[in-house]
C-alpha cells in the first residue's frame, strides 16, 4: 500500500508536461492571458506539492519512526518559540512571491480598453445571444447535440454537448472585448482556452477582453446554474484570419437582409408548419415539450391550451411579449417576424389543436409596428 | 477517582418520553448525533442520485430539474443536517465533561434547540413532494434563479432555513454561556481542552453569522411576496447583492464546520502520540485568526461576478494569508507526532487521514484563492473536489474519529477494532477514489452542477461514481460498528486510551447519567 503510493507520488512528479497538459489539466488556451494563468497554475501546483512532499514527508518519517511497536519513548516538549516563528514567516514569504505575478496577470486582465471588435453576450435560458456592435449583426446560439443522442438513442458524437447551430466567429490577432449581461438569470461565458469566465448577470454589464494567437475551433459552457437546461448551453467559438472573418460578417448582413424580405412574400400553411416545426424544437420544446404537454405547474400545455386554441390576438402577445413573472421569455425580441408567425401556426395546428388558423409574417410585423 | 460519587437516585426517566422531554446534556448529546447520523444517510443517498446520472454521459435515470434539486437538497441536507449537528452534539457530550460542569448551562433550550430541528428537515424534505418540486438553485441559492424563477417550494425552504438558523443561535449561545461561566474553578481559558476552545469560537462565529443568513433568505422572502426588488435588477436591486449577503455568512460558515474538527483532532493525537500537544497557545490564537479572517475574505466566492480590481486584489490577498494560521495547526499537529511514541487505533487513523487529507484541501484553496487562476478554476469540479475534501476527510472524518474516540466513555463498551480498521481503510480509499478524480475533470473543463457532460469526461466520472458507491455503503458498516459496540460490545475500561488526558476521562466508564455534581479539583488527577 505504502509502496504503491510512493510510486503514484514519483508518477505525478515526473509527468512530463505535454500528457499533464492534456484530459486531466488545465489547457494552455491559445492567448498570452491563457497561457500566463496556466503558467500561474502551474507555478502553484509546484510549490503546493513541494509543501506537502515535505510536511507529509516529516508526517510519516514520524510514523514509521516514532511508533510504540518500534520501542520509541515520548520527548515531552511542547513548544519552541524560534521554530514556530520560522513556520509562519516562511509561509508569508512564499505567499507574497506567488501574489507578485498574479497581481500583475490580473491587473493585464482587466485592461480592456481600446478593443478592435466589441460584442456583446447576452445569457438567456438557455442559449446565448451575440451582437456585434456597430455592425448590425447579431444572432443566437443553440445547442446543436440532437435529442436521441442524449437520451442514449444515438451514439453520441465527439463534440457531444460543446457543439452549436450558429458558432461566434472571431478574427485572430485582434483585441476583442466582451461585454457580459443576461435576460433572466445569471449565467456565465465561459471558454477554457481563453481562460475567460465572466457572469452574465441580469441588470449588469460585465466585461473582459481577449486575444486568440491561433485559428481554430474553441468550446465551453455556461459556468454558473442557469436552471435546468444549465448543462445545455455550450459555447463554440470559431478563430478565423481577419479575411475570412470579413467575409462571414458580409454574409450575415446578407443573411439577415434575405430574412426581413422573406417576410413580405406570401407564406402558405405548408411552408409555415414546416418551419415552424424547427423554429418549435429549438426554442418552445425544452420547456413545453416536443408534444405540448408541457411540465405543470411551472410549463404549461400548450396541447389543448385555451391561448393556443383561443383568439390569435391572444396567443401572438403572449409569445411576442411573454411571460417575464412566470418566466416566458419576450420572444418578439429574440426571433424574425416570419418565425414567430411559423411557430404560431404551428402551434395552432398541431397534436390536438386544430384550428386551421394561419398567421403570416405580415401580421405579426403589422402588430409589432403598431406597438 | 475515590473523590467522585455517583448520583444513581437521579437517573433517565423511563421510556421513550425520556428523549423528548430530556434536559439532560448526554442524552441531548445523543439525539444530535443520531440525528446526524440519519442526515448523513439521507444526503448520502441523494449523492448516489447524483453519482449513478453521472455515471455515464446522458441521460439514463432522472431528468435534469430533478437532478438539481438532488444537488440543492445534497448540500443542505449535508451542511446543516449532517455535519453542523454532528458537531453540536458532540459539544453536548463533551464539552461539560471536559471543563468539569454538571450539564449546560440553559438545559431547557438545549432540549428546544435540537428539536427544532427535525420539524425543519421535515419541513425541507416534505418539498420534495411539493407540486413544482424541491428547491433547485444550488445550496448557494443565487438569486434570481431562487426568487423570480424559484419553484413555489422555496418558501418552505427559507421557513426551513430560518428554523436551522434559530436552532443554531441558541446552541452557540448554550455554548457559550456553558464555557464562560461553569468550568472547574481554577480552569482558566488558556487551560481548557482544544476542543473547547475551538467550539467557543466557532459558536461566536455562529452568532455572529446566522442572523445574516436569516436576513438573505427574508429579502428573498420579500422579493417572492412582497413585490421588494432587493435582488431584482429590474426594480432597482442588485443580484449581486445577493451573493455578498450569501458569503458573508457562508464562509465563515465553511470554518464553522472545520473549526471543532480541528478541536477534535488537537485531543486525539497527543492521546495516540502520548505526548502533549505542541504548541497549545499557538493553536488558539491561530483559531482565533483563522476565525477573524474568516469574515474578510467571502467574495474570492465571487472573483468572476465582474468587482472592481481593487476588491478582486484585497479578496485574493486576505484569502492568501488564511493558509498561515492553517499551516501554524497542521505544523503544530506534526509536531505533536514527532518523537511521540504512537499507536494507530481508529480514532488516529481518522485523525491523521484528516491531517493529511485536510491539507490537500487547503492546498488546493490556495491555488483557488490566485484570482486569476480563479478564473479557470471558478464553478468547475476543482471546486467541487476542494470543497469536498475539507469537508469529508475534513470535517466528517474529524466527527468520526471524535466518535470513535470518545464511544466507550460514552457507552462504556469498546467498539470492534478491527471493524473500525476495515471501517477506516474502506473509507479512505473510498473518499480518495470519489474526490481526488473530480481535480482532473474540473482542470480539464467541466464545469458543476450538470447532469450529463461532454465525453472527455467520461472515465474520470465513471472512477468517482464508483468511489463514491464504495464510499458511501462503507458508512453502513459504521452504524453495525456502532450498534454492535452499544449492543455487546465488550465493557471498556476506565481509561480506554493510554495517554489520554483531561477531566472527561476522570469520571467512571460508562459516564454515570449525571457526572460532576459537585465540581472536579484541577490538578488531582
Amino acid at each position: 500500500m505504502r509502496r504503491l503510493l510512493h510510486l503514484f507520488c514519483l508518477a505525478l512528479v515526473f509527468i512530463p508536461e505535454p500528457l499533464l497538459a492534456l484530459e486531466f489539466n488545465m489547457p494552455r488556451g491559445v492567448t498570452d492571458t491563457s497561457q500566463s494563468i496556466f503558467g500561474l497554475h502551474m507555478t502553484i501546483f509546484y510549490i503546493c506539492l513541494a509543501i506537502a512532499i515535505i510536511v507529509f514527508g516529516v508526517m510519516f518519517w514520524s510514523i514509521f519512526h516514532h511508533r510504540k511497536s518500534k520501542g520509541a519513548k515520548a520527548a515531552q516538549f511542547h513548544g519552541n518559540v524560534l521554530i514556530e516563528i520560522v513556520w509562519t514567516i516562511i509561509p508569508l514569504i512564499i505567499l507574497v512571491l506567488i501574489a507578485i505575478p498574479s497581481t500583475m496577470t490580473l491587473v493585464d486582465m482587466y485592461d480592456a480598453g481600446e478593443s478592435d471588435i466589441d460584442i456583446q453576450v447576452t445569457g438567456h435560458q438557455w442559449k446565448w445571444h451575440y451582437k456585434y456592435i456597430g455592425e448590425d449583426v447579431d444572432f443566437f446560439s443553440i445547442l446543436n447535440t440532437s435529442r436521441e443522442e442524449i437520451e442514449n438513442r444515438k451514439k453520441k458524437n465527439p463534440n457531444y454537448l460543446l457543439e452549436v447551430d450558429n458558432a461566434l466567429v472571431v478574427p485572430i490577432n485582434q483585441k476583442i472585448r466582451f461585454l457580459f449581461t443576461s435576460n433572466d438569470v445569471i449565467h456565465a461565458w465561459w471558454v477554457p482556452d481563453l481562460a475567460i469566465k465572466k457572469d452574465a448577470i441580469p441588470g449588469f454589464i460585465n466585461e473582459s477582453w481577449t486575444r486568440i494567437n491561433e485559428p481554430g475551433t474553441y468550446r465551453g459552457q455556461c459556468a454558473e446554474l442557469c436552471g435546468k437546461h444549465h448543462a445545455f448551453m455550450p459555447i463554440e467559438v470559431k478563430a478565423v484570419p481577419e479575411a475570412e472573418y470579413l467575409a462571414w460578417l458580409d454574409e450575415q448582413k446578407a443573411a439577415k437582409l434575405a430574412v426581413a424580405a422573406s417576410a413580405e412574400k406570401d407564406w402558405s400553411m405548408d411552408e409555415l408548419m414546416a418551419a415552424g416545426a424547427t423554429v418549435y424544437e429549438k426554442n418552445c420544446a425544452v420547456c413545453h415539450q416536443a408534444d405540448g404537454s408541457g411540465m405543470p405547474p411551472a410549463f404549461p400545455p400548450l396541447n389543448g391550451s385555451a391561448i393556443v386554441q383561443g383568439d390569435k390576438v391572444g396567443h401572438i402577445e403572449i409569445v411576442v411579449h411573454g411571460r417575464l413573472e412566470k418566466g416566458m421569455p419576450a420572444f418578439g425580441e429574440q426571433l424574425s417576424a416570419v418565425d414567430i408567425a411559423a411557430v404560431i401556426t404551428y402551434e395552432r395546428n398541431s397534436w390536438d389543436n386544430q384550428t386551421g388558423d394561419i398567421v403570416t409574417p405580415a401580421e405579426i410585423q403589422a402588430m409589432m409596428e403598431k406597438e | 477517582m475515590s473523590a467522585y460519587t455517583e448520583t444513581t437516585h437521579h437517573g433517565p426517566a423511563k421510556g421513550w418520553t425520556r428523549w423528548i422531554l430530556t434536559t439532560n446534556h448526554k442524552d441531548i448529546g445523543t439525539l444530535y448525533l443520531v440525528f446526524s447520523l440519519i442526515m448523513l444517510f439521507v444526503g448520502g443517498s441523494m449523492a448516489f442520485v447524483i453519482r449513478a446520472e453521472l455515471f455515464q454521459p446522458g441521460l439514463q435515470l432522472v431528468v435534469p430539474e430533478f437532478f438539481n434539486q438532488m444537488t440543492t437538497m445534497h448540500g443542505l441536507i449535508m451542511v446543516f443536517g449532517a455535519v453542523m449537528p454532528a458537531f453540536v452534539g458532540l459539544a453536548n457530550w463533551q464539552v461539560p465533561l471536559m471543563i468539569g460542569a454538571p450539564d449546560m448551562a440553559l438545559p431547557r433550550m438545549n432540549n428546544l434547540s435540537f428539536w427544532i430541528l427535525p420539524f425543519a428537515f421535515a419541513m425541507l424534505i416534505s418539498t420534495l413532494f411539493m407540486a413544482g418540486g424541491a428547491p433547485d438553485f444550488g445550496w448557494t441559492f443565487y438569486a434570481p434563479l431562487s426568487t423570480t424563477y424559484a419553484p413555489p417550494s422555496v418558501t418552505f425552504f427559507i421557513f426551513a432555513i430560518h428554523m436551522m438558523g434559530i436552532s443554531s443561535i441558541m446552541g452557540a449561545i448554550n455554548i457559550i454561556v456553558t464555557i464562560f461561566n461553569m468550568r472547574a474553578p481554577g480552569m482558566k481559558l488558556m487551560d481548557m481542552p482544544l476542543f473547547v476552545w475551538t467550539w467557543l469560537i466557532t459558536a461566536f462565529l455562529l452568532i455572529a453569522v446566522m442572523p445574516v443568513l436569516a436576513a438573505v433568505v427574508t429579502m428573498m422572502l420579500m422579493d417572492i411576496h412582497f413585490g421588494t426588488s432587493f435582488f431584482n435588477a429590474a426594480g432597482g436591486g442588485d443580484p449581486v447583492l445577493f451573493q455578498h449577503v450569501f458569503w458573508f455568512f457562508a464562509h465563515p460558515e465553511v470554518y464553522i464546520m472545520v473549526l471543532p474538527a480541528f478541536g477534535v483532532v488537537s485531543q486525539i493525537v497527543p492521546t495516540f502520540a502520548r505526548k502533549p500537544l505542541f504548541g497549545y497557545q499557538s493553536m488558539v490564537y491561530a483559531t482565533i485568526a483563522i476565525a477573524v479572517l474568516s469574515f474578510i475574505v467571502w467574495a474570492h466566492h465571487m472573483f468572476t461576478v465582474g468587482m472592481p480590481i481593487a476588491g478582486e486584489l484585497f479578496f485574493m490577498y486576505t484569502t492568501m494569508l488564511i493558509a498561515v494560521p492553517t499551516g501554524v495547526k497542521v505544523f503544530n499537529w506534526i509536531s505533536t507526532m514527532f518523537r511521540g511514541s504512537m499507536t494507530f487505533e481508529t480514532p488516529m487513523l481518522f485523525a491523521i487521514a484528516f491531517i493529511v487529507l485536510f491539507t490537500i484541501g487547503g492546498l488546493s484553496g490556495l491555488m483557488l484563492a490566485i484570482a486569476p487562476a480563479d478564473f479557470q478554476y471558478h464553478d468547475t469540479y476543482f471546486v467541487v473536489a476542494h470543497f469536498h475534501y475539507v469537508l469529508v476527510p475534513g470535517s466528517v472524518f474529524g466527527i468520526i474519529a471524535g466518535v470513535y474516540y470518545w464511544l466507550p466513555k460514552w457507552c462504556g463498551k469498546m467498539y470492534d477494532e478491527k471493524l473500525g480498521q476495515w471501517h477506516f481503510w474502506l473509507s479512505f480509499i473510498g473518499v480518495n477514489l470519489t474526490f481526488f478524480p473530480m481535480h482532473f475533470v474540473g482542470l480539464a473543463g467541466m464545469p458543476r452542477r450538470i447532469p450529463d457532460y461532454a465525453l472527455q469526461f467520461a472515465d474520470f466520472n465513471m472512477l468517482t461514481s464508483l468511489g463514491a458507491f464504495l464510499f458511501g455503503t462503507t458508512q453502513l458498516l459504521f452504524v453495525y460498528i456502532i450498534v454492535k459496540t452499544v449492543r455487546s460490545g465488550k465493557p471498556a475500561e476506565q481509561l480506554p486510551w493510554e495517554g489520554a488526558q483531561g477531566l472527561e476521562w476522570t469520571v467512571p466508564t460508562p459516564a454515570p447519567y449525571h457526572t460532576f455534581s459537585t465540581p472536579p479539583v484541577l490538578g488531582e488527577k
